[in-house]
């Protein structure tokens, strides 16, 4: 019991190997195809991605579908950081309120008085440098210590950013938050409407899925992966642990960043509640109600989770959705640590006995 | 040589400011300034009573209970009932201690101990567990404001005080509260038996094992002791502050940014760090009200970037 010294904070790392090689062997000769893990269930997804605004109402669009693309980019960053880089961060809800509070205050918002009204191709850079800025800074403090330390230190971060923005009213206006934020209309196409909004969703979200996975098999990801499971082996072998760990929040804090700006848009305005402790733990809900193993858990998990805040309130009461939600989550924890991934993996390995009799490679046991 | 140099300049580096601002608050407002002292002290009790609970169950099992600020809230809302039906101070304090004791011994029997040394899961189950016991509270109690009346002997303030002319008199016995949970602690800690075990359990768990001694009750009695602490700091709370959800979340910060800045598992470290604590969030507030947290930022920051594991945090 006690044990595992620097083993890094991800306890399971004993079932889950890597994250990567969970799903595409790491067959290094692999690497020599452009898409290598590109297989049918994949096109399956992107196809029904695509269509999906075609056939379904603007309500599920834009409020179940582009809510759930923007929730899920967010915790792929946290999911990124912490089956990646063994780093569970709560301050990714944080970074992205940073990047949606920086879009309200340098661009247009319903307070004159604070936004600086930059046209939005010089406001949204911006807003995604100071976030990324803002993430490393978070890195580079979290990391200074180890492990279960780290979601102290991210969720003391987190709530301090509450109260600031809530306490500040000349930059942040307070408890009003700052309203009216609306996505640019460019190339004549108004991109707050259901449709285009999912669409750039998508496609931020795919994105940051792409660069997730390109990362995770570059140099960089597996060194990170490296220092997730052996930190002073790594250093041993010449790598810079705090380097590559600030990195890692750095580009966690892009794609919360994007998820953020976003996020903005979606909801119109920006308030404290948006980075509220309620909104820093739901990130972390979503992450690891999907499981934290492979990228796409994030989305499952945003999916699930905006499913079960949108449906729910028909079945019980509004008010007790944070019942609901905090249940279902005790339940995935206590249940499957894997999230919804490790139980599907959980029951292919049950109701698909072929398929374990034929690969020699023991799948993961429990 | 170099050494205490560095000392010393990390002294006048950071004692320098707050004797200029000291001596100009002082000279400005004197009346203000004590009267903020005051406050930033018993504000550090309260923090203190609440996060000494968080940072012995932080140290001894190295699972941080981020449902500690829940439990602060259950025992505050137990005690508002208590007090409520039977009418005596004592029962309400009582009953907020043990209720929240109660809830802190089922999570440790029923969930965590099926998860030991797992700190990450252990700690989502945390997160979980405060979701759910924020919303219970919150259908039970509804989201109204729960103040709790203080006993009658403590209750209206005390008067001709040097300087600053009167007081709340609970608001004082705060520090008095601080000051016999800190000796209890102590003298639990360090002058019993049990206390020997927990401390032999901080500094190295498997070897407590080896050496016989049943380290699942030790950490029973720990978790238990830990949220009745939490409990307590609610029943102090919901006379000092008031109740209402959202209190929960304030306390967690306060307990965690007390135990990262005074250094985890350590008793002493959370009585500096919520002194410090204290201190620079009720002089932020009256002097700067909105950059407050900002100076909590800039504490946090100067600690983890000169001491990463807190001013009295040791190696791991």
């Amino acid at each position: 019991m006690n044990g595992r010294p620097a083993a890094g904070p991800i306890p399971r790392a004993r079932g889950a190997a890597t994250p990567a090689s969970a799903d595409a062997p790491p067959v290094a000769g692999e690497r020599a195809s452009a898409w290598p893990t590109l297989r049918l269930r994949h096109g399956v997804v992107l196809l029904a991605a695509l269509l999906l605004p075609f056939v379904a109402s603007p309500f599920i669009t834009f409020q179940v579908a582009a809510q759930s693309l923007v929730l899920g980019l967010i915790a792929l960053s946290l999911t990124f950081l912490g089956g990646y880089g063994g780093m569970v961060s709560l301050a990714q809800m944080t970074v992205a309120g940073i990047a949606g509070y920086a879009v309200a205050v340098l661009g247009t918002s319903s307070s004159a008085a604070i936004s600086l009204g930059w046209p939005w191709w010089v406001a949204v850079p911006f807003a995604l440098a100071i976030a990324v800025v803002a993430a490393a800074l978070i890195g580079w403090l979290s990391v200074r210590t180890e492990g279960i330390y780290t979601i102290m230190i991210t969720l003391a971060i987190g709530v301090a950013f509450y109260y600031l923005v809530l306490q500040n009213y000349t930059v942040f206006n307070g408890f009003q938050g700052l309203r009216e934020l609306k996505p640019p209309t460019v190339f004549g196409v108004n991109w707050r409407a259901p449709v285009p909004f999912y669409f750039l969703c998508l496609a931020c979200a795919l994105a940051g899925y792409g660069l997730v996975k390109w990362v995770v098999r570059a140099p960089f990801g597996i060194a990170l992966q490296g220092i997730r499971d052996n930190p002073r082996r790594m250093a041993a072998l010449g790598y810079h642990v705090v380097a590559h760990r600030v990195a890692a929040y750095a580009l966690a804090g892009l794609l919360a960043a994007v998820g953020g700006v976003l996020m903005a848009w979606y909801n119109g305005l920006m308030t404290p509640g948006s980075v509220g402790t309620g909104w820093l733990i739901n990130i972390l809900v979503i992450a690891v109600l999907g499981g934290m193993r492979h990228p796409i858990g994030a989305f499952v998990g945003a999916v699930l989770f905006v499913l079960l805040q949108t449906f729910a309130i028909d079945v019980i009461d509004r008010e007790r959705f944070n019942l609901v939600i905090g249940g279902v989550f005790l339940l995935i924890v206590l249940c499957s640590p894997d999230g919804l991934l490790g139980l599907w993996a959980w029951l292919r390995a049950r109701l698909g006995p072929r398929r374990a009799k034929t690969s020699p490679t023991t799948r993961r046991q429990a | 040589m170099s050494r205490t140099t560095r000392l010393l300049l990390m002294w006048i580096l950071v004692g320098g400011p707050i004797l200029v601002f000291s001596l100009w608050a002082l000279f400005d407002n004197t009346r203000l300034y004590v009267v903020t002292l005051l406050n930033g002290l018993t504000l550090a009790s309260l923090y203190f009573i609440v996060a000494s609970g968080f940072t012995l169950v932080f140290g001894l099992m190295r699972n941080v209970n981020l449902a500690h600020g829940s439990l602060y809230l259950l025992g505050g809302y137990v005690a508002f009932a208590t007090a409520e039906r039977t009418g005596s101070w004592l029962l309400a304090l009582a009953a907020g201690f043990a209720a929240a004791a109660l809830a802190g011994l089922l999570i440790q029997v029923l969930i965590l101990r099926r998860m030991q040394g797992q700190e990450l899961r252990q700690t989502l189950v945390t997160i979980g567990l405060s979701i759910v016991i924020a919303d219970l509270l919150l259908w039970i109690f509804t989201a109204q404001v729960h103040q709790m009346e203080a006993p009658e002997w403590l209750q209206g303030p005390i008067r001709g005080l040097p300087l600053i002319n009167a007081y709340g008199a609970f608001r004082l016995s705060l520090l008095g509260f601080g000051l016999v949970i800190g000796f209890g602690l102590w003298w639990l800690l360090n002058r019993t038996r049990v206390g020997a075990m927990i401390r032999a359990g901080v500094d190295d768990r498997g070897m407590l094992a080896a050496a016989g001694v049943n380290v699942n009750l030790v950490f029973a009695i720990t978790f238990m002791l830990g949220a009745g602490l939490a409990g307590l700091g609610g029943v102090i709370g919901a006379v000092e502050l008031s109740m209402v959800p959202g209190e929960d979340t304030r306390l967690l910060l306060a307990s965690l940014i007390v135990v990262i800045v005074g250094g985890m598992g350590s008793v002493v470290g959370a009585a500096l760090g919520a002194i410090i604590l204290g201190l620079a969030e009720t002089y932020g507030l009256t002097y700067a009200p909105t950059y407050s947290v900002v100076f909590t930022f800039v504490i946090l920051i100067l600690v983890l970037a000169f001491r990463p594991r807190g001013i009295m945090g040791r190696a791991a």
